[in-house]
């Protein structure tokens, strides 16, 4: 190494080329530094953990899909044309395992870094800024999310499951899910104090994952128990990417997208606001 | 090895023409407070101090437990806002500046924050690169640090791994990653060996010659006196005097000091026959203390009094009366 080619911008002149712009208090544009972060501690992580998002949704489409979905007949498609079970539950699995890895790395690794890692204490020691963890930490969830949906893809394509073409824009639209799910996730990790107030998040994602039209349509519910699920994340994130799979769009998509935007913006908000009351007030 | 060791000088160079080249333009004032107030609940931790640090300067703030020290360094080093009063830190206000500020800032907190899941080297890298800073820059930087904390071999253990000592060098380390201006050190030296103290007092010092600011609290005297310029002293989230040290001592102690002991027990009862002797008494549990400007003299009447104390000892006044003084208690408590 030649140490006359190291030429180094001083922290502080990297600092001050962000004065004045907008945000400038919380955002420091290097909220990749937190996703440099996360690979260290990955390397050192227990891979079986990781491992199981991954085999969980395969394990489910075998059981319910192939096993339970051999008694099952008459599914059709939006459009009414007939489509075999594991068909239609492949995407609304690949949406839950979306939502479960943003999830479990937004909600239980934040608050273990949060609360005895101490780790955004010395984040936030250095340059900097709030929005910087935020969108780092969320931005890592939405990188193990499409870890999984490649994986989930590239079994479930081969086995047929993935009729049209437009499947392949599952996988981003997994990542969009598992961004929004994440944002969401960290948002409220942060307002919790004790441990045992995370299971109340358990507590509302099994039966949102039984019940959103991953395993029967809607349609078997009275009306206003619909209007309820369907104001649900996880029911918007299988309607997107089922639309998907099956190559049946239509303008209730953009909604869906719009639906987690919406999340995303939101969480990312109020994250960034509970961060700085917590770590900088 | 020797290459390294070229880079390093390299490092320590550029440091240098930095500051000088700042220098010019810089302000001379570090930090500057007005009636900084810092309030938990309706409890005031700050309670409205006024203090100036100039450029290169060694500030010490002093004050038993529960003082508001670490609550001043943290509103300094804008990862606590305060509640009241100003606070400019390189003339940039730490409330709307925060990132900014910090850039100029190396931090080593009273309770460490390492990153447990990494492993030293990864600490010092990862911190470096909050700051932005480049990693091939910082692949040179590390071997610096590592060899300043004596910690070279230990590069690939867990921050778990190290003892309680080695942790705190390492934080002190992962603080100069960025060549900061200011260097905040809370309470530094606690839980090192008194080998490890010498060699970080070294350190600071060069640092300081280099025209690094250092603000520093502690519970040593003996650090105080070494380490720092001027030192303020706080109780109760109030200044209670600032000077230099020999400022403070000559302000609010005697030339000398009579320790005397007759007992646990009875220190109490004989200090009443005291009375007259000296400047002033200060009675604690163990001992007690005769301020006065001749030692030997005070004793000399002691014993006139027919009194006769266990042990006695002259010595010339330090901090430590200056704190006994002023805060009503010893230093460590
Ligand atoms: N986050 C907090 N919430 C409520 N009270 C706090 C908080 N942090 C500090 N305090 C209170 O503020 C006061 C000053 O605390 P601080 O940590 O600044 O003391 P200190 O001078 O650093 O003491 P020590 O020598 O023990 O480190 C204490 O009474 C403490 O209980
Ligand atoms: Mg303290």
């Amino acid at each position: 190494m030649s140490s006359a080619s190291i030429r180094q911008e001083s922290a502080i002149e990297i600092a001050e080329s962000r004065k004045g712009k907008l945000g400038a208090g919380v955002y420091s544009g290097r909220s990749r530094v937190v996703l440099e972060r996360g690979y260290f501690a990955l390397k050192s992580s227990t891979w079986a953990v990781v491992a199981s998002g991954f085999v969980e949704p395969l394990i489910y489409l075998v059981a319910f899909g192939y096993g339970i979905g051999q008694f099952i007949d008459g599914v059709v498609d939006g459009n009414g044309n007939p489509i075999s079970y594991a068909q239609f539950i492949a995407p609304a699995l690949l949406a839950t395992s979306a939502m479960n890895g943003a999830i479990y790395d937004s909600t239980w690794n934040v608050f273990f870094k949060m609360h005895f890692g101490r780790i955004y204490n010395g984040m936030l020691s250095t340059s900097l800024g709030t929005l910087d963890v935020a969108l780092g930490e969320i931005s890592w969830a939405l990188l193990r999310g499409l870890a999984y949906a490649i994986g989930f893809m590239a079994i479930v394509t081969p086995m047929g499951l993935v009729p049209s073409w437009w499947g392949l824009l599952a996988i981003p639209a997994s990542v969009l899910v598992a961004f929004g799910f994440a944002a969401v996730g960290m948002g409220i990790t942060s307002y919790l104090k004790h441990r045992q107030q995370m299971q109340y998040i358990q507590l509302v994602m099994l039966p949102m994952f039984l019940f959103s039209g991953t395993f029967f349509p809607l349609t078997i519910y009275p009306e206003p128990i619909q209007w309820f699920i369907q104001a649900l994340p996880l029911w918007q994130a299988i309607e997107l990417i089922r639309g998907l799979t099956l190559g049946i769009l239509n303008l209730a998509m953009l909604g869906h997208v719009l639906y987690f935007v919406v999340m995303i913006i939101g969480g990312l908000y109020f994250t960034t606001r509970r961060l700085t009351a917590l770590f900088l007030r | 090895m020797i290459r390294l060791e070229r880079l390093n000088i390299r490092l320590f160079q550029r440091r240098k023409t930095l500051i000088l080249a700042k220098d010019s333009k810089a302000p001379e004032t570090m930090i500057i407070a007005k009636g900084l107030t810092k309030v938990y609940g309706d409890f005031k931790a700050v309670d409205g101090i006024d203090f100036t640090v100039t450029r290169g300067e060694s500030f010490g703030l002093l004050g038993p437990n529960g003082a508001g020290k670490s609550t001043t360094m943290k509103m300094i080093a804008a990862t606590s806002q305060r509640s009241g009063g100003d606070l400019l830190i390189l003339g940039k206000d730490p409330n709307d500046q925060g990132p900014e500020i910090r850039a100029h800032l190396g931090v080593v907190p009273q309770q460490d924050n390492l990153d447990r899941e990494l492993k030293v080297w990864e600490n010092l890298m990862i911190y470096g690169r909050y700051f932005g800073l480049s990693r091939k820059w910082l692949k040179v930087k590390i071997e610096e640090l590592l060899d300043f904390a004596q910690l070279a071999d230990k590069r690939n253990s867990k921050t778990e791994e190290l003892s309680g000592g080695m942790k705190r060098r390492l934080t002190i380390a992962r603080g100069l990653v960025n060549e900061p201006e200011i260097l905040m050190l809370d309470e530094p030296t606690t839980g090192l060996d008194p080998q490890a103290r010498h060699i970080l007092w070294d350190r600071l010092f060069r640092l300081k010659e280099q025209g690094v600011t250092l603000v520093i609290t502690t519970h040593y005297m003996d650090e105080a006196e070494q380490l720092c310029d001027r030192i303020m002293v706080m109780d109760k989230g109030k200044i209670m005097a600032e000077g230099s040290p020999a400022e403070l001592i000559k302000n609010y102690s005697s030339k000398e000091v009579l320790e005397v002991r007759f007992g646990s027990d009875n220190n109490a009862q004989v200090a009443k026959e005291l009375e007259g002797i000296g400047e002033r008494l200060e009675i604690l549990p163990d001992r007690i203390l005769v301020y006065a400007e001749d030692g030997e003299q005070c004793l000399e009447q002691i014993i006139k009094k027919g009194l006769h104390p266990v042990t006695s000892l002259v010595r010339r006044s330090s901090l430590e009366d200056v704190f006994l003084r002023l805060t009503g208690r010893t230093l460590v408590d």
